[in-house]
């Protein structure tokens, strides 16, 4: 993207370009690094609430989908109802922890600890 | 006043699809509805803001251009932060998106127009598409080795029935919850400001202050929503693309 033939230059630069940013919009919509950012209430209130109903009624759903398939009516969609239950508190636990950037919960956890304390708890 | 108050539009009335050029092929109906006209807006919309914005190419940018340069900088800094390096190749991608979703969404603020983004069959298609491009993009990049992604490294192979339906639960939930918060977002607002604004009305000059200042209130709220509810749409698009290039 950049052309480094200044690269001492461009980097003085880039770093004033930090500071003025960090003045304008820190904690604002528009906050950078590392996901979203201190989420007012309200966002993460929606966030929780349509991953957990989502997980259920998927999960829900793709148990009706495999009764239909094997022919055991009610049962598989009674356990998938649950396993529904578990991934939505589990998205709900990501989103919360602010693991949400990816889908197995121990990579998660071991990248955010990499990341180290630099990554602000929501 | 009394008879202003029931000729209030009901609140969801801004919401129906009306064809204004009917085009039937093969029995199937695909009219061109004003859906599909603010659509067409947002494109030209967008197009225009970023291309006149940027026709002047100075060294030092006046506020237009300022802004088109802003919002490259905003996606792609999202970009670097979330995807690293290797997201840059699905840029303009998420740039439309980006542009796609905030047009619609303010392009709804406008009285009288269309707001696409309440739609779910809108939203659903635009989560379907990056959902489905993510996991092409995963499967493509790292085979079937994709598939680890939904056993947790480290967790003892017995647990594997649960985790797994629950992982896989948990992947294919992404797709609706991603439609289901900007839909809901941009429909609860409309609906929430048409039904005050009609308070207005009904409650006549007197009363009709109070109303009207919440009206105020949220349609500066509904302003700040469409840029957030743009935002998080992005921004998660870009964590599921984070997922499928660097899966550890």
């Amino acid at each position: 993207m950049d052309s480094d033939d200044d690269p001492q230059r461009l980097k003085d630069l880039a770093a004033r370009l930090d500071i003025a940013r960090g003045d304008v919009d820190g904690g604002g919509e528009g906050a950078r690094g590392g996901g979203p950012v201190r989420p007012s209430g309200l966002g993460i209130a929606w966030r929780v609430s349509v991953e957990l109903v989502s997980a259920v009624l998927v999960g829900t759903w793709l148990g009706w989908l495999l009764d239909g398939w094997l022919g055991t009516r009610p049962w598989l969609m009674v356990v998938f109802l649950l396993f529904g239950g578990a991934a939505g508190v589990m998205n709900v636990y990501r989103v919360v922890k602010g693991y949400d950037d990816s889908v197995g919960l121990g990579q998660a956890a071991r990248r955010a600890g990499a990341r180290g304390s630099s990554t602000p708890k929501t | 006043m009394r008879e202003a108050g029931e000729t209030v539009a009901s609140p969801v009335h801004q919401f129906e699809i009306k064809p204004l050029i009917p085009v039937t092929i093969g029995g199937v109906d695909v009219s061109f509805t004003n859906s599909a006209l603010f659509m067409v807006l947002a494109v030209v919309a967008s197009y225009l803001f970023l291309t006149l914005g940027m026709r002047q190419r100075e060294q030092v940018p006046g506020r237009w251009q300022s802004l088109a340069e802003i919002t490259y900088e905003f996606i792609a800094g999202m970009i670097r932060d979330n995807v690293g390096k290797e997201g840059f190749r699905y840029f303009p991608f998420i740039f439309s998106l980006f542009m796609f979703v905030t047009m619609g969404n303010l392009l709804g603020m406008l009285p009288y127009s269309f707001t696409y983004t309440s739609h779910l069959a809108v939203t659903g298609a635009l989560a379907l598409t990056v959902f489905i491009g993510v996991t092409i993009i995963g499967f493509a990049r790292h085979g079937l080795h994709f598939l680890r992604m939904f056993f947790p490294h480290g967790a003892p192979i017995l647990t594997a029935p649960i985790l797994i339906p629950i992982e896989l639960i948990s992947y294919l939930s992404r797709p609706f919850s991603l439609s289901v918060r900007l839909f809901a977002n941009m429909t609860v607002g409309h609906i929430m400001l048409k039904v005050l604004a009609g308070f207005v009305v009904s409650l006549g000059v007197l009363f009709g202050i109070v109303p009207l200042a919440a009206t105020i209130g949220i349609t500066i709220l509904e302003f700040g929503i469409a840029f957030l509810q743009a935002y998080v749409f992005t921004i998660l698009s870009c964590i599921y693309l984070n997922d499928a290039i660097n899966m550890h």
